[in-house]
């Protein structure tokens, strides 16, 4: 009975989604001005989907406490009780309101996810962009290192140096920066590199421009394309090592809700054939799904300008 | 072999629509011609006139993006337009073929020549593999090919361009097709590989009574391949008439402006004092990549207001003395003067004011404009840097620049490069250049990449404003009659040395070293009958002794040019 909920809700939520998405395209391209209207008319309806999506989840998770009908940390009554009147989704395995920490964690897992990605590209990309245009030993420095830190498996170095340095949040946000910057320097550097063989940027040389200047206003405009495509996808994945760290008991550490670790607290429940510790997952999978598609787009289009 | 009566192909009304954002446009308006066999009919036009996409079209085939609209396509009595995919399948590379313009990334570098030659005889069932191999060396031995009999067993990269254009016209020959497309096949080559595969397409041709539509944008070119040629502007056909006729009255007033654009010459300019400081000198520059040496020895002098063209084929060291004079490429050894004192070798190592002295114009527009930045940023941080102007001086000197290079400033200050043509961007490129408010420019085959008309434009703006900034020039460059219009002096070079220097006059009158001879006479003229001649000549161990460059030509066995 509780899987057919399931599949009904999930199914529910892609479908309204879906309809949404459609809605505001109709909505948006009648109510602008022809000039505009172009770029909202060719725009896929998944792209739709997935801005939808995802400015749900961040107005969810911003209003968390007024969508959210009870506190985050507090018991309420038995564990594990069923979907019903009182607990929408029921309870957990302390008995805390199933549906309110849903609510709460997309604060805590999306909110630590971006400000582990935006710190992961700012160390990333600068140091890219930096190897990339100063070329010679500063390149082989950089590179060198970060061959170094990616030779090792990105979540056992994880768990090793949260082992380390404690599981605060601190940590974990530091950590997964570091770990993740070194993806992106790999392709700023890549992206940057095609842009330093340009002769605009000989002629900036030979104007006797500095290196802030040469990587600032020459180099990044022409790779920003790109490197937030890569913040979606980056997104994504640091989005999953977090809810993996935590699922492993490495992550964000209890009583704060989390999509990761409220798979595993409840996981019991899957033995028995309830679904419930299901729905972390699956809000997991539906914002992945919807910044991938959002990404898709912009690939799309970044691309797409350059002929 | 003369063309026979019989129509090979037959074109009517044909007009091709492109895909643009989701919308369809004409590209090209209604084209009919036909085509007999044995026939050679010269496509002729500036960039976005069409003649590759109805090139394309001669074989039923389109581009992505494209498609034919209206209009039919006969070839030997099927309708190409109408044919099912397969069936059109089975006549490209057996009865039809296409040549295009860069053998080099047309080739696939994975396989051997001698491979991708047989790839379409036998897949089409006309020739078993060994066969073809045969058929091949026979083919490579034909169009002249050097070691015919292993040639073919080579990868792309290890043979010359020429070579490899050689090569893909073989590739195209071998199913023996009845007509053969031609795509700009030589634009890519230096003017003295050009004559050898011109020869080779002409000969083959020839033999075999292929008929062909030949695609190029350069006249002369043109006037030694074709039979008929036909004039197109965006999509339109002007002209089409004989060779000969065409040449000798052109009925259309677009078709005598193509004609008309060689014949553009600066003024003489007075020869300086023999005291005067020039702007630029080199004295003895040596320079290397690494270990392997580019330039020898190499000196000229470049006085303030006069141009000097540095001609050569490409690899000769144009560029790269560029490179040193711009501190790009310290010389191993030898000195250069700016203005009369010496600049460290080294750009980093150079003052701001230094740098403003010499400033550079590229070849590709495209590539040499920040995409991201506008108008107002490209050219106005030269200012900001250079001169230190900021607000409303500084957009007063902006406009002033933009009105120097014939935009209007209004209608072009906030523009992205990707919202200008390529002569727009080109100009762009030179006010960046004299923004700097520079005493030197060098200009790196700034016209090489543009259509005719507009390529004179650029050297008439680049003319008005050494004129009125007695600016010197330094014009690298591989097209000789651009060294014609604007040159006051020439420097010859070849692996890297100085051959030959001099006055314009001196180095277009004989007696010349044996390599600017045979630069200069391998520079196609629009006179029907010069490649015959050219290479009788050359035959007759005249000009064409190439191989033996210490060899001084006999003045004698230059052919002539009408247009001097």
């Amino acid at each position: 009975m509780l899987l057919i909920d399931f599949v009904a809700y999930a199914v529910a939520a892609v479908v309204l989604m879906s309809v949404g998405a459609w809605v505001v395209k109709r909505g948006l391209v009648a109510v602008t001005a022809d000039r505009r209207q172009h770029l909202l008319r060719t725009t896929p309806l998944s792209a739709y989907f997935g801005l939808l999506t995802i400015a749900t989840y961040v107005l969810v998770a911003i209003f968390a406490d007024l969508v959210a009908p009870f506190p985050e940390r507090d018991v309420l009554g038995a564990e594990y009780q069923p979907w019903g009147e009182a607990h929408i989704l029921g309870t957990d395995n302390l008995g805390r309101d199933m549906l309110s920490r849903l609510i709460y964690a997309a604060r805590n897992t999306v909110g630590i996810a971006f400000v582990t990605t935006a710190l992961a590209f700012l160390l990333g990309a600068s140091m890219g962009l930096l190897a990339a245009v100063v070329g010679g030993w500063v390149d082989q420095i950089f590179s060198r290192v970060i061959d170094i830190l990616m030779s090792i498996p990105q979540l056992i170095f994880a768990l090793l140096l949260l082992t380390i340095f404690g599981t605060s949040i601190l940590s974990v946000v530091l950590v997964i920066a570091v770990l993740d910057s070194t993806r992106v320097f790999r392709l700023a550097r890549a992206v940057a590199m095609n842009v330093v063989v340009m002769d605009y940027i000989e002629a900036a040389r030979l104007r006797g421009e500095g290196l802030g200047w040469i990587i600032s206003r020459e180099v990044l405009p022409n790779v920003t394309a790109p490197l937030i495509a890569e913040f979606g996808l980056r997104f994504c994945f640091v989005f999953l090592l977090i809810s993996a760290l935590s699922f492993l008991g490495l992550g964000i550490q209890p009583p704060t809700a989390d999509w990761g670790s409220m798979v595993r607290e409840n996981a019991t429940l899957i033995t028995f054939g309830d679904p419930t510790p299901l729905l972390p997952a699956l809000a997991i999978a539906l914002l992945t799904v919807a910044v991938n598609f959002v990404v898709d787009w912009m690939l799309h289009r970044s691309s797409g300008l350059k002929d | 072999m003369a063309p026979s009566n019989e129509t090979l192909l037959r074109v009517r009304g044909l007009k091709i629509e492109g895909r643009a954002d989701h919308e369809w446009l004409e590209i090209v308006h209604g084209v009919d011609f036909d085509l007999r066999k044995g026939e050679v009919l010269g496509l002729i036009g500036e960039s976005g006139a069409g003649k590759s996409t109805i090139g394309l079209a001669a074989m039923g085939f389109t581009r992505d993006g494209c498609r034919i609209s209206a209009g039919t396509v006969e070839f030997d009595g099927m309708e190409l337009t109408k044919a099912s995919d397969e069936a059109r399948r089975k006549l490209r590379g057996s009865r039809i073929a296409y040549v295009a313009q860069s053998a080099a990334a047309s080739f696939n570098p994975a396989h051997r020549l001698i491979d991708q030659y047989a790839e379409a005889p036998v897949e089409h069932g006309v020739m078993a593999r060994a066969e073809a191999t045969t058929d091949a060396v026979d083919l490579y031995r034909r169009l002249q090919l050097p070691n015919p009999d292993e040639i073919g067993f080579r990868y792309p990269h290890q043979v010359s361009g020429g070579q490899l254009q050689r090569a893909m016209t073989a590739m195209a020959m071998s199913c023996r097709p009845d007509l053969i497309i031609f795509d700009e096949p030589t634009t890519a080559l230096d003017v003295t590989t050009q004559i050898e595969v011109l020869a080779a397409i002409r000969d083959a041709v020839e033999q075999f009574g292929t008929a062909a539509i030949y695609i190029t944008h350069d006249l002369a070119v043109v006037a030694q391949m074709a039979d008929r040629v036909m004039v197109l502007l965006k999509g339109d056909p002007v002209e089409e008439a004989e060779t000969r006729q065409m040449l000798a009255n052109p009925k259309e007033d677009y078709t005598k402006t193509l004609w008309a654009v060689r014949t553009f010459r600066t003024e003489p300019k007075p020869v300086p004092a023999a005291d005067a400081v020039p702007a630029v000198s080199l004295r003895n520059v040596t320079a290397a990549y690494g270990s392997v040496p580019v330039l020898h020895e190499v000196s000229f002098d470049i006085h303030k207001g006069r141009t000097v063209a540095v001609v050569g084929e490409s690899g000769s060291g144009k560029s790269t003395t560029a490179r040193c004079i711009t501190g790009l490429l310290p010389p191993v050894s030898g000195h250069i003067f700016i203005d009369g004192e010496e600049p460290p070798a080294d750009y980093r190592q150079r003052s701001k004011d230094q740098l403003r002295q010499a400033q550079m114009i590229y070849q590709m527009a495209d590539t040499a404009l920040n995409p991201r930045q506008r108008i107002r940023d490209l050219i106005g941080r030269p200012i900001e840097f250079y001169l230190g102007l900021k607000g409303k001086a500084k957009e007063e000197r902006l406009r002033a620049l933009l009105a120097e290079i014939e935009l209007e400033p209004d209608q072009f200050i906030d523009r992205l490069p990707s919202e200008l043509s390529g002569g727009q961007k080109q100009r762009i490129g030179i006010a960046r250049a004299l923004a700097a408010e520079p005493q030197f420019i060098i200009c790196d085959e700034v016209t090489s990449a543009l259509d005719q008309l507009v390529a004179e434009g650029i050297l008439r703006l680049l003319d008005k404003i050494q004129k009125e900034f007695g600016l010197a020039y330094m014009f690298i460059t591989h097209d000789l009659a651009t060294v014609r219009s604007i040159a006051d002096e020439v420097v010859v070079m070849k692996e890297g040395k100085v051959v030959e220097q001099g006055p314009k006059a001196e180095m277009f009158t004989p007696p010349h070293h044996a390599y600017t001879d045979l630069l200069l006479s391998s520079v196609p003229e629009m006179d029907p009958d010069w490649l015959d001649r050219l290479l009788a000549e050359r035959a007759a161990g005249g000009a064409g002794a190439a191989a033996a460059p210490a060899a001084a030509a006999p003045a004698a066995a230059r052919g002539v040019n009408p247009g001097e």
